[in-house]
């Protein structure tokens, strides 16, 4: 299995590969193909478009519904990822650097916390969330967010923390740096590729997710793209929006995969080591 | 703490976490093993900067996780319905009897454990197989790693309509195939359709999670087996699986605990029409269509210890080999 390289083996893994890749990209192309057709190419079932249109596009972005929900994604999924992976760095830093009290509690409640059932907490958020005023608003779903990231944060970060060469802090120590100095001077910026896979790993969630958005919001002040393709009608109210919904789909997707394109091998490495550690 | 604990332990446990904190800050504090000397000046400012740096991450866990969940646990206990908030009263468990003894929610629970038994187990056959061709293959490896991504970037609502869309009789590829009949607005049709977007969108994920734990069989005994004369499945059986066990163990508990909580696929698929709705599609619509809040919060908490049970008994069964066990942290 391991040295076969014969023109054969080359051949039948080809084959795979080919599989594999159709397998993935199938319904992406096929959401990309519908979001270019005419309205009345758009019901002929064939999977590649007869006629080329870019007006789905210029639909959603004229209609402020759209550019709202888009403004409303980014931002809440950059606000949260920032916040999730400052938190998460400085925790993965002590879990896999600082010997402390409760340092295995805390990785056993992130664990657990990757665990929770989300649903769970849609019927208490909901109604705390309006209690505080917090229901319907960029921090409403900013928490949760934060909160279901930190796990895969604070994972992904100690498993990259802990590859770093770690003697370098112990000489800027030597040299007179206090343990806070030798976090900000050298090993930040040793760390600087494992908190940007986290980072895209984390933004990836939180552009994913729709439980949270669909429960804690209710207006488009806060309505993320998932949730507002439910709310969809198309340029008027009696025209199919299917167009519009494959259009809007594509652009959330777009973001994914140049990450995917950019940084495959970087996410693969933090999605892993995250995971298992042996 | 060890992590072979339920989530309900855990969080007791998180709870008694905050003295921890407090005492740190006290200078006299000693070590929790006891009989050590007292701590050096270094080693308390480290215990303090390692407490310190957690406590934001463990603050915030908690608290959008385990208040919410003890007063989801309190709302379950009354009559509370949005509509009528003038007939909110204690009720005790009348609640959960409703709930235990109605049908919809038996069936949004067998229609939940199906897909989750389903898709797990084909999952499981799939992401071994993508995982083997991920790690071994010979040529464009970069590529099929690229391409298994996309399936697990991508939000699961856009994958959703893009099935929705293929399956839509007239519109759809896949619909033409079968004589244009409208799968979606059959029961069992529908459910294979939701497992299929639910594997398409998962199995590499799995594939990743089983990767890393090939990435630990030694190539040195494959060939000592293969010189042997294993075959490759004696190989694969004998070899791999076995190193394999603790990675596989941890996909399996990460993704059955991740499909139980099946939601997005459903709600654009068929928005739980046909009976196809999963324990998650029906407390949203008890909560956000039918605002009962009472109800609502019941499943939630239902849904919590099926959850906590589901994990305990991975976790019995599978004892050390569970994640989060001493390896993980001490390496």
């Amino acid at each position: 299995m391991a040295v076969e390289t014969t023109t054969r083996a080359k051949v039948r893994w080809g084959l795979l590969d080919v599989v594999v890749v159709v397998f993935a990209l199938v319904p992406v192309l096929w959401i990309a193909s519908l979001s270019f057709k005419t309205p009345a190419t758009l019901t002929d079932g064939k999977f590649w478009p007869r006629e080329w249109t870019l007006d789905n596009y210029r639909t959603i972005f004229d209609t402020d519904q759209f550019v709202r929900a888009l403004v409303n994604s980014i931002g809440i999924a950059l606000i949260a990822t920032t916040i999730a992976v400052v938190l998460g760095a400085m925790a993965a830093y002590a879990i896999s650097r600082l010997d402390f009290p409760g340092k295995k509690l805390l990785v056993g409640v992130s664990l657990l916390i990757a665990m929770f059932p989300q649903v769970s907490l849609v019927s208490p958020l909901f109604e705390i969330e309006r209690q505080l005023g917090l229901f319907d608003t960029w921090p409403g779903l900013i928490l949760p967010y934060i909160t279901f990231a930190l796990p895969l944060a604070i994972y992904t970060l100690s498993a990259f923390f802990k590859q770093i060469p770690w003697d370098l802090e112990k000489a800027a120590k030597m040299d007179g740096a206090t343990q806070a100095q030798a976090f900000r001077r050298v090993i930040a910026p040793l760390a600087a590729p494992g908190v940007f896979t986290t980072a895209i790993l984390v933004f990836i969630f939180c552009w994913n997710d729709f439980l949270f958005a669909i429960t804690l919001t209710s207006t488009e002040r806060s309505r993320t793209v998932p949730v507002a393709l439910q709310f969809f009608t198309g340029e008027s109210q009696f025209e199919d929006p299917t167009g519009a919904i494959c259009a809007a789909a594509v652009v959330i997707t777009v973001p994914i995969i140049l990450f995917v394109l950019f940084f495959q091998r970087r996410i693969v490495s933090g999605l892993t080591s995250g995971a298992v550690k042996g | 703490m060890s992590v072979n604990a339920t989530p309900a332990g855990a969080q007791a446990a998180a709870e008694a976490e905050a003295p921890d904190g407090r005492h740190a800050a006290v200078p006299e504090q000693r070590s929790r093993r006891g009989s050590r000397a007292p701590l050096s000046e270094n080693k308390r400012a480290e215990r303090r900067l390692g407490l310190l740096l957690c406590a934001p991450a463990a603050l915030v866990m908690v608290l959008v996780t385990a208040y919410p969940i003890l007063y989801s646990v309190w709302l379950s206990l009354q009559r509370f319905d949005l509509r009528f908030p003038d007939e909110r009263k204690f009720v005790g468990l009348e609640n959960y009897v409703t709930v235990l003894t109605n049908d919809f929610w038996w069936t949004a629970f067998g229609v939940t454990a199906l897909i989750t038994v389903v898709t797990v187990a084909v999952e499981l056959v799939l992401g071994m197989g993508l995982a083997l061709i991920m790690h071994r293959t010979l040529v464009g490896r970069g590529i099929v790693r690229t391409a298994a991504l996309i399936p697990y970037g991508i939000v699961t609502v856009v994958a959703a309509f893009s099935w929705r869309y293929a399956w839509t009789p007239g519109t759809g590829y896949l619909a033409n195939l079968f004589d244009g009949s409208a799968p979606l607005t059959e029961r069992a049709s529908s459910l294979a359709i939701i497992m299929l977007a639910e594997i398409w969108k998962t199995t590499p994920f799995m594939a990743l999670l089983l990767m890393a734990g090939l990435a630990l069989v030694p190539e040195d005994l494959l060939k000592a087996a293969s010189t042997d004369g294993a075959t490759a499945w004696q190989r694969f059986t004998k070899v791999m699986l076995p190193v394999m066990k603790p990675a596989i163990l941890v996909a399996l508990l990460f993704r059955t605990l991740d499909a139980f909580r099946v939601f997005d696929n459903i709600f654009v698929l068929t928005n739980g029409g046909n009976e196809t709705s999963s324990v998650s599609m029906l407390a949203y619509n008890n909560l956000i269509r039918g605002l009962n809040l009472g109800i609502g919060s019941t499943m939630s908490v239902l849904i919590f210890i099926t959850v906590a049970i589901i994990a305990f008994v991975f976790v019995k069964l599978f004892g050390t080999a569970a994640p989060g066990s001493d390896d993980g942290e001490r390496r």
